[in-house]
């Protein structure tokens, strides 16, 4: 899909350039590492951080509450069985693809202004799948149990029901949340040589040492590293569409109407990689203003990422459609046109509505090429996104359970504070993870820009 | 329909009457002897203060308010008073289990200190085991509960000791099996644990002793004036122990006074058959042989109408479209499930209904002729209800309601009379009551004598009228300012009236207790109790004795020596133990008696003038906490009322239309102006409720209830006078301009609502049956049986289904009055919680199963429909394929089972659930600490945890139990052995189950029925629930001018 796109930039590469003219292999080292190991603490860091580490203690404050009272303390019912926490699952998780796609894919097609890109995306993945992950455990009513999701042998005759499209989630989560961090991993091993050797204080240098595994640089080490990440970047491409595949079994496997549909896998996946590209933006737009690396995450990069995210918006657009069309192919009297009506208009009419503007109306403007480059209103625009994605797995969830094939048992869902403390707090956990990561981590991978450069093209040529 | 012999053991003599080391209730005494360890000494602020606290808070809030008062700097350091070695729980944070286990002892305690001596019971393990007694195998007792003076003859379940359930007592021709709300949830009012525990004295608690020894001599100052100043004040009562009691003691005080006084009161009824025969006589119907029935305002297949049990029966036994199908017609003023039932109901204001039963008996020639002025519609009703009585000649029947005036019910009986009915559908028998006065006419003489300081000693037994009287009585300030020396009281709760009273003596409950009391039919059942009373109260009987000086006596002596007395019997132990087996005694019901129709003068049309302006307020009892008497009783409170599906409150009912002129929504809160007094009240707006007229619920509002009911809803009674019983008439209504959230069950649906092409509801009339049996089953189209990739299971297979069952429900739905008893019965036997307002304002009740109400057509008179729904018990269940754990799975007899202990709580069951009958655990509903609460519960059914699903079983207890007797006797379970706890109680028999797979089994017919259908079934869930379709009977005249009207 968005090959073509990419192409295309590939071919106007001397008009957009993907790091800016000027940098030498040094300067890109120096300019990044610098950041980890010499640039002091900000006080702007430092207030972020905090701000966002007491956004975790409202999380641990709200999670240790729903282990002492229960999951009553959450707005859901029956029969609206589930509410934010699966909202929130389905979208961290969503949030997360972007990580992947941009690392193994890209990298796979040998887009090579990924480059500046894949380690922050990486990263963002992990957290945004260590968000996600504290769902499904939270959620049940009996959280200490919450092992019993997994095949581990026991006495009590306790073995997880296969056919349960919750127990793929177990292993499709588990396995993305895996394999996306050894891949992150050993993409970090060479810079976190590199960080070894700059570092100047004795205990910086022994925990990169550590965790650089004895990296020398040696021609054996990038031979067999080349050949690790390639397989790595095979390995993940296909949970980029098997993750969310599988999580919109959750719903697609079920009866419901507003769930049974063919058309979720697709739709999710595109979903997620639209989400994933706006939090992309969302947090690479203000580092490289912050970290002063415009040069290396150009007006390019941004561009190219507005143009994935115009193409999967499109593709979602298209789901929702399909999803009017069957209904009405459906026939009047049926229940799935029933269910579009009352998204059309129910009582939760006005986040229906709410999910078109911010997910199909606005993301229309990434035609214009100026918007594209524009890094404020690209900033705005995934943040309408990102709350439209949200309200999509809003309206999926919930707008599906509230009114079903029963009117004797139909009910409304409200969100209590416990609800919008737990959203906020895993918002929060993933921005101070996000915070750490800058501060410790070479955010953008060094040897892979030091690729990017006249240099290293001459070499290879 | 009867029970296996082995399943009802039948003891004559009460369990708790056994000797102490026969029976040893351990529980009780755990809780006394650690009571004993307890410190008495009040501290600063005590556990009374404490309790006083916790009364003042509301029901459903009560949990959130403990834990309020919890964190109190105050309370943590009374509890470390109270309990040194238990106070470091509450160093760490509030751990709400902690603090009930804390509350439980505490609230024991608080009752058990209060005596001034500790029995001295022993807990002795049994030596030999009792004859009949296995552990693990219950018993059952026949009994009776007392409602409004009339007696349930019912069976009382017992486990070890302790009574856990009620079910009809199947050989008494006034329950035949079957148990209505109120007796069902006469077992949670037993073990509730605000149930006044001692007698007290100005509040202080005393004991039975001391109380006896305070009476003696104001009694003896009586007896030297002959009883002048004594007054005596009962409900009304019908048991012949009591009412002989009263009358020795009206002898040996020859000038005191005996009042009864029930707010629900029956005066109405007994003027009517004064005004019709010139004495009082019960009428009692016999609707199997009735063709066409005529109610007016008369809820007869409602729980406290008396004889409902058994009418529902009669009439659900007419309901058959294969058999004589009969019609009912119904003109009311409140829509009721009679209402509901009704092939034709006309909504009409309550006065106007007097006009209807002038207008209807001077067509049918009875009565006064003339005109009377009524609408097109009504007009043309009535032209058609005379005509089809007519055509029925002595097989129908007239029943006027007790919220009528008199002479609508001597309008009944003229007309039942003329059309030849009596003695065919109507009988007559002497009065039930043991002495039926007009009661609001004997409270109303109390208050006068207790105002002019007439009364020096005041004994109140076993009612409320200070909260209950009318308004304008003011008993609470005529007891007050009485200057009598001397007020007692006598109840199961220290309610309102026991807080101005000097002495209040508590009484024993029913189960407790021995006594007796007629039912309908006048026969004579024994009340026997099934336990010793947990907290040494008194019955009626034992406070009367002495009263008259016998304080040693027991109530079982008074009972057996007033029997004993009236026997004319040579052996009288054996009838007595017979009796005491069987609940009643043989040949005690009414015979019929001959009655004349005075030549009548029907008076004029008293209020027939009401304009149509003024707006009128009627005033009914609530459909499930009654009078008020049921008001600190969770089960009744939650359960949803069958109209409204209203829990925990009582709005006031209005009309759409009158809704829409006065631009009122529901839980809109309006002031209601009556007779001069005001409230404030939220309004509900109910479809087929008649315009210009709004109905208010009595018993709400209590001030002094217990956890559970103080403060929930609204007291009616505050503008309740004693002139106007049902009806007032000159109501005012206006907007306050708040709002109150109201929690129900269900909103407002029409089957409308519905997308046409999954009627879950199906329903035809009598024609449309008959020329399309299958119309039903034909609405839908279920995938065929093979349309499937996979084998299908096959549960006639061996090798699968070793012992052959496939159990199956069926529920008729032509049936069904929407009585609620299944759902009480349920939540009786599977120790369902109670949540309380809040849970289900956010739709987190716990019934498993519930009564569905569907409205069709035109809201001021929409045709109605109830569906029960308990699970479906799926063969393809949707919620097994998704649970990833494994917690529900299929049985080889086709049952969905729930593994509770599997369950983490996903939810997704539910979700996937398309019939939403699964409930979850969202916090720690079950009470895991209240020792009463512990007694009460089913021991064969697990307490469910937070965090786990639970749903309906089709009691898998009961199938159990029947299938390990079927193999231990090497033979099948028969057809109908099991019942269900929703099937036993139902009086209209709708719900059957049973073993599909045998073809001569009930249900098996039952769904080989053409109008047998699957809700959903066109999702393939293959549902083993299935419903009968409702098939109606209507006068194709009357029919066709309804349609008209809806279309117009």
């Amino acid at each position: 899909m968005s090959t073509q796109d990419i192409v295309l930039d590939r071919e106007g590469l001397a008009e957009v350039p993907v790091i800016e003219p000027g940098h030498t292999l040094a300067s890109v080292t120096e300019k990044i590492s610098d950041i980890v190991l010499v640039r002091p603490l900000s006080i702007g860091w430092v207030a972020g951080f905090l701000a966002c580490a007491s956004l975790v203690g409202v999380l641990g404050v709200a999670v240790g509450y729903l282990f002492y009272k229960g999951t009553g303390i959450w707005g859901i019912n029956i029969p609206v069985g589930w509410g934010f926490a699966i909202v929130n699952f389905v979208w961290w998780i969503g949030i997360g693809h972007a990580g992947t796609l941009i690392s193994a894919i890209l990298h796979l097609l040998r887009q090579s202004w990924r480059n500046s890109i894949n380690r922050f995306a990486e990263a963002m993945t992990l957290f945004a799948v260590m968000c996600a992950g504290v769902f499904p455990l939270i959620h049940v009513g009996r959280p200490w149990l919450a092992y019993w999701l997994f095949p581990i042998p026991n006495t009590m005759g306790v073995w997880p029901q296969f056919r349960s499209p919750l127990l793929w989630d177990v292993f499709a989560v588990s396995t993305y949340a895996t394999i996306s961090a050894v891949f992150w991993y050993t993409g970090l091993i060479p810079d976190l040589a590199t960080l070894r050797d700059r570092a100047t204080t004795p205990i910086p240098r022994f925990i990169y040492g550590a965790l650089a595994l004895g990296w020398r640089g040696e021609a054996r080490h990038w031979h067999r590293y080349e050949s690790a990440y390639l397989l790595l970047a095979g390995l993940s491409t296909p949970l980029v569409l098997s993750v969310h595949t599988v999580v919109s079994f959750d719903f697609a496997i079920s009866i419901m109407p507003g769930w049974h549909t063919t058309v979720f896998p697709p739709y999710f996946v595109a979903g997620a990689i639209y989400s994933g590209f706006a939090m992309v933006l969302i947090l690479a737009i203000p580092v490289r203003a912050v970290y002063n690396l415009k040069d290396m995450i150009t007006e390019r990069h941004l561009e190219n990422a507005a143009k994935v995210m115009l193409a999967t918006g499109l593709i979602v657009a298209y789901g929702y459609i399909l999803e009017i069309y069957m209904a009405w192919y459906s026939g009047p009297k049926s229940i799935d046109w029933f269910t579009v009506h009352n998204r059309f208009f129910g009582p939760y009419a006005g986040p229906y509505w709410a999910l078109w503007i911010c997910n199909i109306i606005i993301p229309q403007v990434l035609w214009i090429k100026s918007v594209r480059r524009s890094p404020f209103l690209l900033f705005l625009i995934s943040l309408v996104v990102l709350a439209g994605m949200w309200l999509e797995r809003f309206v999926i969830v919930i707008l599906s359970l509230h009114r079903d094939f029963v009117p004797s048992s139909w009910g409304m869902y409200y969100p209590t504070k416990w609800d919008w403390a737990t959203y906020f707090g895993t918002i929060g956990l993933f921005l101070m993870l996000i915070f750490l990561f800058v501060r410790v981590l070479p955010m953008i991978s060094i040897f892979e820009i030091r690729m990017l450069l006249p240099e290293a093209e001459a070499k290879h040529k | 329909m009867t029970m296996d012999a082995d399943n009802k053991k039948r003891e004559d003599v009460c369990p708790g009457k056994k000797p102490a080391e026969a029976t040893p209730l351990i529980q009780l005494q755990g809780a006394r002897a650690s009571a004993a360890n307890g410190t008495p000494v009040p501290a600063p602020l005590d556990l009374a203060t404490v309790r006083a606290e916790l009364e003042s808070t509301q029901g459903p809030e009560y949990w959130r308010s403990l834990e309020e008062l919890a964190g109190s700097d105050e309370f943590r350091a009374m509890m470390h008073r109270e309990f040194p070695k238990g106070s470091s729980e509450w160093l760490d944070s509030v751990s709400r289990r902690g603090f009930l286990q804390m509350m439980g002892a505490s609230m024991a305690l608080a009752g058990m200190t209060a005596c001034t001596r500790q029995p001295l019971e022993q807990i002795v393990p049994y030596v030999k085991q009792p004859e009949d007694l296995v552990p693990g195998r219950p018993q059952y007792y026949a009994s009776a509960t007392m409602l409004g003076g009339y007696a349930s003859p019912v069976l009382v379940e017992s486990h070890m000791g302790r009574p856990t359930k009620i079910e009809g007592n199947p050989d008494h021709p006034a329950s035949l099996g079957a148990s209505d709300i109120f007796s069902q949830a006469t077992v949670l009012e037993m073990y509730d644990p605000d149930r006044s525990q001692a007698p007290a004295y100005l509040g202080d608690v005393h004991s039975w002793k001391a109380f006896v020894e305070a009476i003696r001599i104001p009694m003896s100052g009586q007896k030297a004036v002959d009883g002048e100043g004594l007054r005596l004040l009962t409900p009304p009562i019908s048991s012949p122990t009591l009412a002989d009691q009263v009358r020795q003691l009206l002898q040996m005080y020859p000038k005191a006074k005996w009042h009864q006084y029930s707010p629900l009161h029956r005066d109405t009824v007994l003027a009517g058959s004064q005004m019709a025969f010139g004495q009082a006589v019960e009428t009692q119907y016999k609707l199997e042989n009735a063709d066409v029935i005529l109610s007016l305002d008369a809820d007869f297949l409602s729980a406290g109408f008396p004889g409902s049990l058994r009418y529902t029966r009669d009439y659900a036994s007419r309901r058959n479209p294969d058999g004589n199908m009969n019609r009912l017609y119904v003109v009311e003023s409140v829509p009721s499930p009679t209402g509901v039932k009704a092939e034709h109901r006309l909504p009409l204001r309550a006065s106007e209904i007097e006009t209807f039963a002038r207008g209807l008996a001077g067509t049918l020639g009875t009565g006064p002729s003339g005109v009377v002025s009524l609408s097109v519609e009504a007009g043309r009703y009535l032209e058609a209800v005379a005509a089809d009585l007519e055509k029925h000649r002595g097989a129908c029947v007239v029943i006027a309601g007790e919220h009528q005036p008199a002479v609508v019910h001597a309008l009944a009986h003229a007309m039942n009379e003329r059309l030849g009915n009596v003695g065919h559908t109507v009988v007559y028998t002497d009065p039930v009551y043991a002495s039926p006065v007009d009661q609001t006419a004997s409270l109303r003489e109390l208050a006068q004598d207790l105002r002019a300081k007439k009364v020096d000693v005041l004994v109140v037994l076993g009612c409320n009228p200070v909260y209950d009287a009318p308004a304008d009585l003011g008993l609470h300030d005529a007891i007050m300012d009485s200057g009598t020396t001397i007020h007692i009281h006598h109840g199961l709760y220290r309610d309102e009236t026991a807080e101005i009273c000097h002495w209040h003596v508590n009484s024993a409950h029913p189960l407790e207790a021995w006594s007796d009391g007629r039912a309908y039919d006048g026969s004579v059942c024994l009340v026997q109790p099934l336990i010793a009373p947990l907290y040494d109260g008194k019955s009626a009987h034992e406070l009367l004795a002495a009263l008259m000086g016998k304080s040693t006596i027991t109530g079982y002596e008074l009972v057996r020596a007033y029997w004993q007395g009236q026997s004319k019997s040579s052996d009288f132990e054996t009838l007595w133990r017979k009796s005491v087996h069987d609940g009643f005694i043989t040949g005690t019901q009414f015979a019929p008696k001959s009655v004349s129709l005075k030549a009548a003068s029907f008076g004029s049309a008293s209020n027939a003038a009401a304009s149509d302006a003024a707006v009128e307020v009627n005033f009914r009892r609530d459909p499930c906490i009654y009078d008020g008497s049921f008001s600190n009783n969770g089960w009744m409170q939650e359960l949803p009322k069958p109209m409204s599906k209203m829990t925990w409150d009582n709005p006031a009912w209005i009309g759409p239309a009158m809704a829409t002129r006065l631009g009122l929504k529901s839980e809109d809160v309006v002031t209601l102006e009556v007779g001069g007094k005001k409230i404030d009240v939220p309004i509900w707006i109910q479809a087929g409720h008649p315009d210009n007229s709004i109905t208010v619920f009595l018993g709400y509002g209590r001030r002094i209830a217990g956890r559970v009911g103080t403060g929930a809803g609204f007291n009616l009674y505050e503008v309740r006078t004693s002139d106007v019983s049902w009806t007032a008439s000159g109501g005012k209504i206006s907007k306050v301009g708040t709002t109150y959230k109201l929690a129900t069950t269900q909103g407002y649906q029409t089957i409308e609502t519905m997308t046409v092409n999954r009627p879950v509801m199906r329903e035809g009339t009598l024609e449309e049956y008959k020329g399309n049996p299958k119309f039903a089953q034909e609405m839908t189209e279920a995938p065929e049986r093979d349309f499937t990739l996979y084998p299908n299971v096959d549960y006639k297979d061996p090798n699968y289904n070793k012992l052959g069952y496939a159990w199956g429900m069926t529920i008729d739905m032509s049936s069904c009055v929407g009585c609620n008893a299944c759902m009480i019965a349920c939540h009786s036997e599977n120790n369902i919680a109670v949540v309380g307002k809040e849970q289900v304002v956010h739709g987190r009740h716990m019934h498993w199963i519930r009564v569905d109400a569907y409205y069709q057509g035109n809201r001021d008179n929409p045709s109605a429909h109830f569906q029960p729904v308990p699970c479906m018990q799926c063969e393809n269940a949707p919620c097994e394929q998704v649970c990833p754990v494994g917690a529900t799975v299929h049985s080889t007899e086709g049952l969905n089972d729930m593994v509770y202990n599997r369950c983490i709580g996903t939810r997704y069951c539910s979700n996937n659930c398309p019939y939403k009958v699964r409930r979850f655990n969202f916090l720690l509903y079950q009470d895991w600490e209240t020792p009463q609460f512990k007694m009460m519960r089913n021991p064969d059914v697990s307490i469910r945890s937070r965090g786990v699903m639970e749903k309906c079983t089709y009691c898998i207890q009961r199938i159990t139990v029947a299938r390990i007797d079927s193999e231990r006797e090497d033979r099948a379970v028969r057809d109908g052995e099991i019942q269900t706890a929703c099937q036993q109680a139902c009086p209209a028999q709708a719900i059957v189950f049973g073993d599909q797979n045998n073809p001569e089994s009930k249900v098996s017919k039952l769904k080989a029925q053409a109008r047998n259908y699957g809700m959903l079934s066109e999702l393939n869930t293959r549902p083993r629930t299935t419903y009968l379709a409702e098939i109606r009977n209507p006068n194709p005249e009357l029919e066709m001018h309804m349609q008209h009207a809806e279309r117009g």
